[in-house]
């Protein structure tokens, strides 16, 4: 048992390989047998079963090397398997890209979250996406994302990381886009062409500033690869007699900007609320396993890397953004918004545990939120797909009796991400605290930061566990309001004072199916329903016990000791506050309880707020919502971030370039122009000067001749007889002549 | 044939085929195309031969070198030959004006001519590609010249003799800046009594021995307050810089691409800016190396200004064609920010850049002309909603868009990485600072393309276009090589780097790099 | 015989030329004419190279009527190309109504 345990790399390596291959391949033979291939999306799915089985086994090997003390890292160069990307000589690494795939417990674990999760979507879109114009090409584009995700974790080194990460910007875009060219749905129609391209565009913002830091680095250390990099960074500082030189700052500045697009941070968070405008399997594809995973992925491989003072930076923005997008959460009554809100907060708490200096609680919170997160997007996707694709929580209510398991895995998931104890959140959430507590206690490092993160995140957390309660209390609980009659709903939304329309909320009308009236929501059998058994699966992850075993392998797997080679490991150290670098300090006991009671404290205080709320007194909340006034309207209109970006970014830029176009055609094409009219001015001139007195005196010789041309001109009838007549004429008189002279 | 002249068949096979088109009627249009195709097909086999067979990777010399006298007089020769540089860009030129034969079936008007003027024009192009001496790199340049303004200006749109003339006598311009400093050059070189007075890979070494200073000459190494070398490099760079084109000296190119039926803008774009570049590279910076040197950072500023600023037209236009020529001033700005850092991997960039720019516009061209064909027009607000009735165009177009916006697996994103990280890791000053302003560029990029996708394929469908077809069998086959050639090289980039190296390692070294 | 009778017939002849080139309005027939002074060239060759001024068994003479037979031939095949292409321009093969080097 334990030999099969042993990461063997001559097989293993094949192993990932395989891993990474089978979802392209599945994607080329989907894309191009699309027709002929009987039941293409079985083959996917299939294959994408095959990926979550190998990548389980794999981080299984993983987790028993860590849990025996070893150290686990492979990178497939060492036994030859790599290749050259610029040039195929591998002789001169330093002016080449040398590719190949790195294997250690943050990889594993990874991973084996993109395999499981990225099954699970395959298999709930055969339910979910079924009858769909596009199926074929749906579940192609469904695979290459996660093609991309599994290379963005295989890659060890940064510039195919960051190639994997643009490609799966380009599915996101064409997957966001799905309903782009599906007329049928006039609503999402329109939503999802421009949502996909601001997704896109603001990723792209982010992409270009880790563009940037690799630059940064690879001018620097003139390595890509990240064992590389990390041994450079220390020797770098080392050098530096232990201080990060400055420029690192700025580089890790730029890289983490990376983080803030694809992980959607503030102020790029913009893109992911908009993102659910794509098919809710998608959407759970994106902030669960691929995506917005990437960019807190991407932090942990570069942890080494980032100086404090980028760290605070990382700190302050994971922290800002976990407590102001709960607050937006609050607000939303669209399902999807609501755990599209909540995803970019949990994103913050993650970042923020990685700014606090506990990179492991933050992968941590990452896997247990893409299982939960995964879950509960799946999990209103079967709600939409019972109501008939409504979104607007408003219209659903009391659906627990009608979808059954879909509330049970739905209420598992959602305690989960509240923090509730024993829940997979719980543990994760819990570490983040323990960052906060101890870093607070490690003041010189961390300064004000850490009091502000140990603020904000408690706070966002209260408000994750009142949010994520809400959204239960009303679908779930209390009566199904979806045969609410249109003007009914028309003045809901008017009565709310929100002015404009609101992509996040459409009304029954617009979605050109309004069967919902007639039919109620149901649930298909368990046994025949793909969408509900693919909820199971998650939702098992979370549950307390199952949640349990998974905190004590993956918490074996990915400490700050085992993240890292051991060399980098204990160069970190000094990044990471004491209480979590070493756990049985006394600073690790006092963050420990501390940070226990805090998470306690909040998750109850959330859940019990939303039940209070909106189980108990349901008046209260309209009339909460009427006192707060403009305060709720701004946070309701997401302080109006979008119009800000458009008002400061986009307009300018396009402004920009309507003026750059007519200075290009009036003043770079004038000069041009103007050169050639000059020219042209010239040469009438001299065209002039040639025909009045240079033309003149040649013309004046010309007309003379011409008199005379015109007198012998009577003789050219241009008729040949004519001339061959002179011409004899003309040859006898000379004979006449001749002879008679 | 033998490899010492199978350049000069590369270069003159299309001439022979171009007379056989003047001696077939001219309403026996097959006949035409036949030979034409025919013309085209052989010089590609034989390029393809080149490149994989008779030339050696590993090698930075010029190869396949034939060199004969020529006019005695003057001292010319007839002198070609190949290195890592020229060789890709040849194929390419062949591989293009192969495509360009059968994406030209839709043309009605004079085809005999028509053909015939394209092959001669394939005979300058491949020309200057493969001569080494700069008499003879002269007369191709002019040759290409000629058949491109009858090109434009008998087959083009409804402005096409003025884009014509614009092009002709903008780019005349520039010829004759180049012809007074390869004059200069070749009175230089006679006064230090080189053997060759008009080859370039001389005049290269006794620039790189510091011998080509205009010293010889009779008003010494200085004229009007400035060096010898410094105006030689001006001319030439300007003669140069009006082909790739660099700012402000791009106006003609957007007239030019819009007036210009389809085939001969893929050929413009994918080909004609390449010479700009690789003039550049052959025969502008090795010849005065100092005053690349000195001048590097005022050339790296053009060319960020030159990609930035294109992207930022682009975005602003409402003509496809338009906008995609604006793009192509964009794309060709890296070329030049990647040869002013001199660092190997800029210069490879840039290198790879010309051929990547090659494919990627070619292909977006090509699916502007699919689109005219069918429209009549290109207002990009005036479609909307096509994905829904040319789907497999439709595909194919994210393809070609997303190469050209340089999306990593694709071929642009290898140029454009390699360009930025080379001109960021370049020795010299102010480069970094380049290199992150020209990442703007990038975004907007990202955006124009996208937009025009929104506003041509997405959305509501136009009523007028319910009808229209989707893209033929002919029209894939025309964008299928470069679009191959997009992924291909996205994927595998060491099959051209491979073949460059040496060479460009050769010329930074030359360079002083 | 003697050589003036040959010079006769050849003189006769070139004047029945001439009298057809000037006097005919068709162009053949002027093709014709000249087709006759072309050959009182020849017989005046061959009779001077008979009868005339050169050395016996000399070749001079024939050899020079030899090339005029050819050189009327292409004379005739071109001239006809021409009278083709002028009748398809004019629409005629009148020589009078051929009036365009006037302009």
């Amino acid at each position: 048992m334990l030999g099969l345990l042993e990461f063997d790399p001559s097989i293993d390596f094949k192993l990932l390989l395989a891993v990474l291959l089978i979802p392209l391949i599945g994607y080329v033979l989907q894309i191009f047998l699309r027709d002929k291939l009987p039941r293409g999306d079985w083959i996917l799915t299939g294959g994408m079963g095959i990926v979550a089985l190998i990548t389980v086994f794999l981080a299984a090997k993983a987790i028993a090397a860590t849990t025996a003390g070893e150290e686990f890292f492979h990178a497939s160069s060492d036994v030859g398997m790599q290749f050259g990307w610029f040039y195929s000589d591998l002789e001169t690494p330093a002016v080449n890209v040398i590719a190949g795939i790195l294997y250690d417990p943050l990889g594993a674990i990874m991973l084996a979250v993109v395999g499981v999760v990225s099954f699970c979507v395959h298999l709930f879109s055969q339910g979910y996406m079924r009858g769909d114009k596009r199926y074929a090409i749906f579940f192609a584009n469904l695979s290459l994302f996660t093609f991309a995700m599994l290379g963005l974790v295989l890659s060890d080194n940064i510039l195919f990381l960051f190639i994997f990460w643009e490609i799966m910007g380009l599915m996101s875009y064409l997957l966001i886009g799905h309903f782009g060219h599906d007329p049928s749905q006039p609503f999402f129609h329109r939503w999802a062409t421009w949502a996909s391209k601001k997704a896109f565009l603001t990723t792209r913002v982010g992409d270009c500033c880790l563009f940037i830091g690799i630059f940064m680095f690879w001018d620097q250390f003139q390595t890509l690869s990240f064992t590389g990099l990390w041994e450079a960074g220390r020797a770098a500082v080392e050098a530096n007699g232990g201080e990060f030189p400055a420029w690192m700052t700025t580089a890790g500045l730029f890289v983490f900007g990376g983080t803030v697009g694809k992980s959607a941070q503030f102020p790029l968070h913009i893109w992911l609320p908009d993102a659910m405008a794509g098919p809710t399997p998608v959407s759970a594809m994106i902030h669960a396993a691929t995506m917005v995973a990437a960019g807190v992925f991407l932090l942990g491989r570069m942890f080494p890397l980032l100086s404090p003072e980028v760290l605070t930076v990382v700190a302050l923005t994971g922290s800002f953004t976990a407590l102001f997008a709960a607050t937006i959460g609050m607000t939303a009554f669209d399902l999807k918004a609501v755990l599209a809100w909540s995803t970019v907060s949990q994103l913050g708490f993650m970042v923020a545990a990685v700014g606090l200096g506990h990179v492991t609680a933050g992968m941590y919170h990452m896997v247990t939120h893409a299982f939960f997160k995964g879950c509960l997007f799946l999990a209103a996707g079967s709600v939409i797909h019972g109501c008939h694709h409504v979104q607007d929580m408003r219209l659903m209510g009391g659906l627990r009796r009608k979808l059954p398991v879909t509330y049970i895995c739905m209420l598992v998931c959602t305690l989960a991400i509240a923090g509730f104890p024993l829940f997979s959140g719980f543990y994760s959430k819990d570490q983040i605290l323990l960052a906060g507590w101890a870093s607070v206690g490690d003041i010189d490092h961390f300064g004000g930061t850490a009091l502000f993160a140990l603020i904000a995140l408690p706070v966002a957390a209260m408000m994750t566990a009142f949010y994520m309660l809400r959204l239960i209390f009303i679908t779930f609980h209390g009566e199904y309001r979806g045969n609410m009659q249109e003007h009914m709903y028309s003045e809901m939304i008017a009565s709310e004072g929100v002015e404009g329309p609101d992509p996040n909320e459409h009304g029954p009308g617009e979605h050109g199916d309004d069967s919902h009236a007639t039919h109620e929501p149901h649930e298909d059998p368990f046994r025949k329903n793909s969408m509900t058994q693919a909820l199971v699966i998650l939702a098992v992850m979370a549950v307390p016990g199952v949640a349990w075993v998974v905190h004590t392998w993956v918490g074996g797997l990915i400490s700050i000791h085992t993240l890292y080679p051991s060399g980098i490991a204990d160069w970190i150290g000094a990044k990471v506050p004491e209480g979590i670098f070493d756990p049985d300090s006394h600073m690790a006991h006092v963050a420990h309880g501390r940070a226990l009671y805090l998470s306690l404290f909040v998750a109850c205080t959330g859940i019990l707020g939303a039940f209070y709320l909106y189980v108990m007194r349901r008046d209260l909340p309209a009339k909460i919502t009427a006192g707060l006034g403009i305060l709720y309207t701004t946070c309701r209109r997401r302080y109006y971030i979008d119009e800000i970006a458009t008002a400061c970014v986009i307009n300018p830029c396009v402004k920009l370039a309507v003026i750059l176009k007519w200075i290009d055609e009036k003043i770079v094409d004038g000069l041009v122009l103007l050169v050639g009219r000059v020219n042209k001015l010239a040469g009438f001139l001299s065209a002039w000067f040639d025909r009045m007195f240079v033309d003149g005196a040649v013309n004046a010789v010309a007309h003379v001749s011409q008199a005379f041309g015109a007198a012998f001109r009577l003789l050219q009838t241009g008729r040949i007889q004519q001339y061959a007549t002179f011409a004899v004429g003309g040859g006898l008189l000379t004979a006449a002549w001749l002879i008679l002279s | 044939m033998n490899d010492h002249t199978i350049l000069s068949w590369i270069t003159f096979i299309p001439l022979i085929g171009m007379g056989a088109i003047l001696f077939v009627p001219r309403n026996n249009s097959g006949v035409i195309k036949l030979i034409a195709g025919i013309a085209t097909a052989i010089p590609f086999l034989l390029a393809t031969q080149v490149y994989f067979g008779l030339f050696d990777k590993k090698s930075a010399e010029l190869q396949l070198v034939q060199q004969l006298d020529w006019i005695k007089a003057v001292d010319a020769q007839y002198f070609v030959g190949v290195d890592g540089l020229s060789l890709a860009l040849i194929w390419l030129a062949t591989l293009l004006m192969l495509v360009a034969v059968p994406a030209s079936f839709g043309i009605q008007k004079a085809q005999k001519s028509y053909y015939a003027l394209l092959l001669l024009l394939e005979v300058g192009i491949v020309g200057v590609f493969v001569s080494l001496d700069y008499f003879l790199f002269y007369v191709f340049w002019e040759v290409m010249l000629l058949p491109m303004y009858f090109l434009i200006g008998i087959w083009g749109g409804p402005r096409r003799e003025y884009a014509a003339i614009k092009f002709f006598l903008y780019t005349l311009t520039g010829s004759v800046l180049m012809l007074v400093a390869i004059i200069a050059l070749r009175l230089d070189m006679g006064a230090i009594g080189a053997e060759n007075p008009f080859s370039i890979p001389e005049m290269t070494l006794q620039a790189g021995a510091g011998m080509l200073t205009g010293t010889g000459l009779p008003f010494g190494g200085h004229l009007l307050g400035m060096q010898f070398t410094t105006w030689i490099f001006w001319f030439l760079f300007v003669g140069f810089a009006i082909k790739i084109p660099v700012f402000p000296f791009h106006t003609w190119l957007p007239d030019a691409h819009v007036q210009a039926p389809t085939p001969i803008s893929v050929i413009l774009a994918g080909i004609l800016l390449k010479l700009g570049g690789y003039g550049l590279m052959r025969a502008c910076f090795p010849i005065v190396p100092s005053a690349f040197n000195e001048f590097a950072y005022a050339l790296g500023i053009l060319g960020v200004i030159s990609i930035v600023y294109g992207a930022f037209v682009a975005l602003g236009q409402t003509d496809f064609k338009r906008m995609v020529a604006y793009s192509s001033v964009s794309h060709m700005g890296f070329v030049l920010l990647g040869m002013a850092a001199l660092q190997n991997w800029g210069m490879s960039g840039a290198a790879l850049q010309m051929f990547n720019h090659g494919t990627s516009s070619a292909v977006l061209f090509l699916i502007v002309g699919v689109i005219y064909d069918r429209a009549h027009h290109r207002d990009l607000n005036g479609f909307g909603g096509l994905a829904q009735v040319m789907r497999k165009y439709w595909a194919l177009t994210t393809l070609g868009f997303f190469a050209a916006l340089g999306l990593p697996g694709l071929a642009g994103f290898v140029s454009e990485a390699m360009t930025l990280m080379g001109a960021y890791n370049s020795e010299r000053e102010g480069f970094k600072t380049l290199v992150i302003i020209s990442v703007i560029g990038i975004v907007i990029t990202a955006a124009f393309l996208l937009w025009t996708m929104q506003r041509v394929f997405l959305g509501n469908l136009n009523e007028k276009y319910k009808d229209f077809d989707d893209i033929n069998f002919r029209e894939i086959m025309c964008q299928a090589p470069f679009l191959f050639l997009c992924v291909f090289l996205g994927v595998a980039p060491w099959y051209l780097l491979d073949w460059m190296q040496p060479s460009i390692d050769k010329l930074v070294t030359t360079l002083g790099g | 015989m003697g050589l003036g009778a040959y010079v006769a017939v050849s003189a006769a002849l070139f004047g029945l030329g001439i009298v057809t080139i000037i006097s005919r309005r068709n162009i053949i027939y002027i093709l014709m004419g000249i087709e006759m002074i072309l050959n009182a060239a020849n017989i005046n060759f061959v009779a001077f190279n008979r009868f005339g001024l050169t050395e016996a068994g000399s070749l001079e003479g024939k050899m020079f009527a030899v090339f005029t037979i050819i050189l009327a031939a292409a004379e005739a095949a071109v001239a006809l190309a021409i009278v083709l292409n002028v009748f398809h321009l004019f629409d005629s093969i009148k020589p009078s109504e051929a009036d365009l080097l006037r302009e």
